[in-house]
């Protein structure tokens, strides 16, 4: 059965507040700065030609959104497109809205030149990993690295 | 990685079932794709059915249909009913495993193992369907 589609648009300051909600809800933590400051960097007019900040809505409510912008030649890379956040709401889940949403930005992406979307998560988030899985993603040629800076 | 040979048949037997589950799959021709025997692979298939994940068709020919929920059941979720994923001795279990050194390669070794469980549970059974129809796609032969 086909998913019954949302429509996305870019992000709008007003939205904010659903935004930070749809975040909460996933991680459990409500971080207004941080996402205030987001939307001043992504949401904005300012920068928008690699910077794509967008949220779904079904019947006009906000169901889910996704950030990510256009990089050039990060950690020797050629440009591509890296998506740092997404997130649906718990009830909406399931019915193709971050399928919608990455596609979308997936396009955007390619509207910059690029050919490949990457993105990064936390090994034992296995929900939103299957989730990219699932949207034919592999794992990219890299291998993410830190140390503790208090050893 | 390399998997056990029950894990393996395992996988296939899923994936096999998995790609309709409407279709009864004989047990037979599955053992005869894989070469494994009919025997070996009934203690497997019984396996996947105790935890709910295949049912078993009575009758003339005896098949199995795959009962999961294909979206939401990963590789991992399968390979950890026949092995254990990253197992390793115990620290003092052997007199390597005591020591610096010992401890040292375990701690690599352990990165390497967090890494195989992320990507078997990262897998579903509906997207390794999609990769394997990806594979017979690019290994079909021109037209």
């Amino acid at each position: 059965m086909p998913a019954p589609t949302v429509r996305i648009r870019p992000a709008d300051r007003a939205d904010i507040g659903d935004i930070i909600d749809i975040d909460a809800e996933a991680t459990g933590l409500r971080k207004v700065d941080y996402w205030h400051e987001l939307f001043a960097r992504y949401g904005s007019a300012r920068g928008r030609q690699q910077r794509f900040f967008l949220v779904a809505l079904r019947d006009e409510r906000i169901v889910g959104f996704i950030v990510g912008e256009t990089r050039d030649w990060e950690f020797g890379s050629p440009p591509c497109g890296w998506v740092f956040g997404i997130s649906v709401r718990r009830t909406e889940r399931e019915s193709g809205v971050a399928s919608q949403l990455l596609a979308a930005i997936c396009e955007d992406f390619r509207r910059t030149g690029v050919t490949k979307v990457r993105t990064l998560l936390a090994r034992d988030d296995h929900l939103v990993m299957a989730f990219f899985r699932s949207q034919d993603m592999m794992a990219a040629p890299f291998i993410a690295l830190e140390r503790d800076l208090t050893e | 990685m390399r998997l056990q040979k029950n894990t393996s048949i395992a996988l296939c037997s899923i994936l096999e079932a998995a790609s309709d589950p409407a279709r009864q799959v004989v047990a037979a021709d599955v053992a005869e794709k894989y070469g494994v025997s009919v025997h070996h692979l009934a203690k497997v298939l019984r396996q996947l059915g105790r935890v709910g994940l295949l049912e078993s068709a009575r009758g003339v020919g005896g098949g199995y249909r795959f009962v999961g929920n294909a979206r939401r059941v990963t590789l991992l979720d399968v390979v950890e009913l026949f092995e254990d994923v990253g197992a390793r001795p115990a620290e003092g279990a052997t007199r390597e495993a005591a020591t610096d050194e010992g401890r040292g390669i375990a701690r690599v070794l352990a990165e390497i193992d967090e890494t195989a469980k992320a990507v078997l549970g990262s897998i579903t059974i509906a997207t390794m369907l999609r990769i394997v129809a990806r594979e017979r796609a690019s290994h079909a032969p021109p037209r």
